[in-house]
Formats: C-alpha cells, structure tokens, sequence
C-alpha cells in the first residue's frame, strides 16, 4: 500500500497498533505507519489460539529482513483465530494491513479498555508530533 | 556518546541518496542509505541484474614506500609478496595473540606502493596500528580516507554497464586498472562482497556523483547496506564486528587459508598448532523462524552462538553464521537455534550458504 491511511472505523494504540472492534470481539493488526516503518515483512509468528493477551503486553513478532518488531496489544482478551494466511503470504501486511493483513481475532475481556485507545484523528495528531 | 544527526558524516552520494528516498541510518559514524525501495528487491536485483552500492564510508590507507611490502607482511596474514602489481589480496590484521582487529583487502597499485581497504569502524584503530608498527621500516602508512569515494557495481550484467561507460578494458578478478569511468578516473577493482561478479570503483570524491549518475541511466539499481549484508551472508562472507572481532582469531573463524604463517607476521605465533574449541560455521534453518544475531545455540557437543543472522531472499529460509564447538562442525550435524526462547531447528551447511549459477562447483572467495 502505497499511502498512508488510517480508517476513520478503528481503534488505535500508541504503539502503532489498530483494533477493529465488533461487539465483545475485535480483529487487530499493525497500522500503515508500523508496517512501512518495518519494510517488507517476511515472517508473522502468531500466538497460538486460546492464549491471553494483555493490553499495551506484546503478544506476537513480525519481521522483516533485518529486523524483529514486537506486536502490542491495544486490548486484553483471548486470541479465538490467527490470520492463517500469513504464514506463507506474510506480505499481506504489506499490502493490506487494515484488510487481508489483519494478525489475530481476540474475544475481550475488559470491553471498556476501549476508552483509553486513539481515534484515527488523534492517532495521526500523535505521528506528526512523534516525527 | 553515540554520534547524533549532527555528527555523522555524510558520504559525497548523500544528496542522491535523499533524492532516491533512501531510509538513511547511523552506521559507524556515518548517516548511509539502509534501503531504497525494499532490502529484498535491491537483493535480487544484484542476483540478477546488477546493483551498486555507497561504501564509501570504508577507509583507505595507503602504504609507501621502499619498505611498504616489508611491513604489509608484519601486519598481513597473509604473503604480501605474492601480490602482483595492480594485483589484490584478502587478508587479516591480527593482535599478537591472534585477536582480529580487522579484515582487509589490500590492492597493491605499484611496486613500492600499495592501498589497503578498512572497515569504517576500524578505521583508525587500523591506522594507528599500522603507524605504530611503522618504526624501523622505511614506509609510510598514509590515511587516504578523504581521497576516495566508493561505488561497489555488482551483479551478472554489471560488467556490461561499466563496460559501457568506461573508457578501456575492466580488470579481471583480483586485479586493478586506472580507467575513466564516465569521464573520471578511477582506480578499477576487480573485487566485491556479494559473490557475484562485478568491480568495485574506487573514485575521487567529487568524481563520485556524475559515476553514480552515469550508472543509474545504464539501469543499475541503487542497493543499501541491508541488501549488501543479506547477499554477503548467503555467500558467507565475514562481517567485522559481526563474525570477526579482538575476540576472536582467524582460524576459528576459518579463515586460516589467508594466514600464512611462515611470514612471521604480528599474531602468527599464536595461530601455530591452534586447535580451536569453536568453529564459524554457515547454517539454514528446515523449519520456520529467522535467526538473529545474539542467538544461543544449543548443540549435542555444547553451545555456541549466532554472529550473522537474516532470511536468505535467494533460499527463503533462515540462514547464519553461527560459533559452535568444533565437534558440531560437521556438514550435516543438526543444530538449535534459541529465537528469543523459541527454540527453531537448524543444520551446519556447507559454504556458500548460496552460490550464483556462474559459479557452481568453483567456490573460489571473492
């Protein structure tokens, strides 16, 4: 994807991380900035299903080439599916971050966590001042 | 104090670096371009077509004088004399307890007269080093950093574009030539550090830009340091600071070809009879995972640890080089790779981790 984007429906947490939020459930992912920060990403080691994750703990890698990114979670839950489609097409996060990229679908735990993550307004607000 | 975006220094090709969108980064005290348009792209590129590379933060020092083979041979590992006129040479700088303190390619441009190639990071140390030692000979180790820029054209097709725009015939491997190259005069090798063929341009800083230029319209693409370390380390080339350090000698790392004891050069004492505990030796991973630089490694004859680690583009697999005990050495021996605690499964490969399809079944280093 070419240009930067952030849609207007998601979530955001601070470490470059979104949450699409759908009633107790949410998909969650790394946002544009995050993946052209990192360049191609050639490998996605998803956690495995059932495990906790806690808001703001990382709970997954993605790397690139030359370099390992820890992957934060913007809300606690528990991960029910992990896009299975990245391990050969890791790329996708890429290409797609906010659709076909998406890393993980977790059922919520605490669904009020919600408050303290960034619209897409204010997520931007924090990349410009963040440089 | 780590050097800030004030203090870096800046190559004569930073301005076309900016303009090509390069990622920029702090490397060894200089700001150089990591990446252009993707570290995989700019690696395949080089595999097969052609690519060049900015090095021109790595140092040069030249050596002058009646007696400047004399001392290349103290400081060498390896036989100095046997470099021919306008002939190159690979080599070690050892302490004398056999500690690397740095590899180096050494271009010998006349009789009495020879240019060595440094790591930026060693830099100085190795200057210092050579200036010490030059008490006694009749030589002078001169710094020619500030007189050289330096373009690495590397790929199957990069001969054909130097050939296009040079004004001469290109030095065969291992050799040099003084050619215009886009209306600049060059100092022409016949080396590189991908494993491909190609020559690397030693050019007058401010020659640097119309040859890079002059390059670019004959289409070979710019490559960052990211590309240069991935097609290096899939060829098992050493990276100082990496594979080599003071830590560590030339025979573990195995680099024992380029030690020629009976020099009598600084360290080679210590490397007589050297049966190391440890050797560096290139793996893949069978199943999933990247390596990384740091990584224990566990094996049935004791630990080691990974010194270069990266996703092979060419292979699609995790590849290293890796420390392990000597007794885990073997071609074949199954190895574990701790991944931040994932433990991944690995195997000792033979060198070239991949080799360019000019050059199956040779295997002859750069």
């Amino acid at each position: 994807m070419a240009e930067a984007s952030y849609p207007e429906d998601l979530k955001y947490h601070e470490e470059h991380d979104w949450a699409r939020i759908d009633g107790e459930e949410a998909t969650f992912g790394i946002t544009w900035y995050a993946q052209d920060a990192l360049g191609e990403v050639v490998f996605f080691d998803p956690p495995e299903i059932g495990a906790q994750v806690a808001k703001d703990q990382s709970y997954a890698e993605v790397e690139s080439v030359k370099a390992v990114s820890d992957v934060f979670a913007p809300l606690s839950g528990e991960i029910v599916a992990v896009n299975e489609e990245l391990a050969d097409s890791p790329e996708r996060i890429n290409e797609d971050p906010y659709g076909d990229g998406w890393l993980v679908r977790v059922r919520l735990s605490d669904p009020s966590e919600v408050d303290a993550l960034l619209d897409a307004d204010a997520y931007e607000r924090l990349l410009e001042t963040s440089g | 104090m780590p050097p800030t975006a004030d203090t870096l220094r800046r190559t004569p090709l930073f301005d076309r670096h900016e303009a090509a969108g390069a990622r920029l980064v702090p490397f060894a005290g200089w700001e150089m371009p990591v990446q252009y348009e993707g570290i995989r792209q700019e690696h395949v590129a080089v595999r097969t077509s052609a690519g060049m590379f900015d090095v021109s933060h790595m140092g040069e020092i030249e050596t002058v004088g009646p007696e400047a083979e004399r001392l290349l041979q103290r400081l060498l590992s390896n036989d100095v004399t046997q470099i021919a006129e306008r002939g190159a040479q690979y080599s070690v700088l050892c302490r004398p307890d056999g500690g690397v303190l740095d590899d180096l390619f050494t271009y010998r441009l006349a009789d009495d007269r020879f240019l060595t190639v440094t790591n930026a990071a060693n830099h100085d140390k190795d200057l210092a080093w050579f200036r010490d030692h030059a008490e006694g000979f009749d030589a002078e180790a001169r710094d020619a950093h500030g007189e050289w820029a330096m373009i690495a054209v590397q790929g199957p097709e990069a001969r054909a574009a130097l050939e296009r725009i040079a004004d001469g015939e290109l030095p065969k491997r291992m050799r040099t030539a003084d050619l215009p190259v886009a209306g600049v005069t060059c100092l022409v090798c016949g080396t590189g550090y991908t494993g491909e063929d190609g020559c690397e341009l030693m050019v007058p800083p401010d020659g640097a830009a119309p040859v890079w230029d002059a390059l670019l319209r004959e289409e070979v693409r710019p490559a960052g340091l990211g590309a240069r370390d991935t097609l290096r380390l899939e060829v098992c080339f050493h990276l100082y600071g990496n594979d080599l350090s003071e830590d560590r000698n030339p025979v573990e790392a195995g680099l024992g070809w380029c030690c020629k004891l009976d020099t009598g050069f600084i360290g080679a004492d210590a490397l007589r009879d050297l049966e190391p505990e440890q050797q560096l030796v290139p793996f893949a991973f069978t199943g999933p995972g990247i390596p990384r630089q740091g990584n224990d490694v566990r094996t049935e004859h004791g630990d080691g640890v990974v010194t270069s680690g990266s996703l092979s583009p060419c292979l699609e697999t995790g590849i290293g080089l890796a420390y392990v005990p000597t007794a885990a050495a073997a071609v074949g021996t199954p190895i574990e790779v701790d991944v931040r605690s994932k433990p991944r499964a690995a195997e000792v490969r033979e060198k070239p981790l991949y080799a360019p399809p000019r050059k199956r079944g040779g295997g002859k280093r750069r």
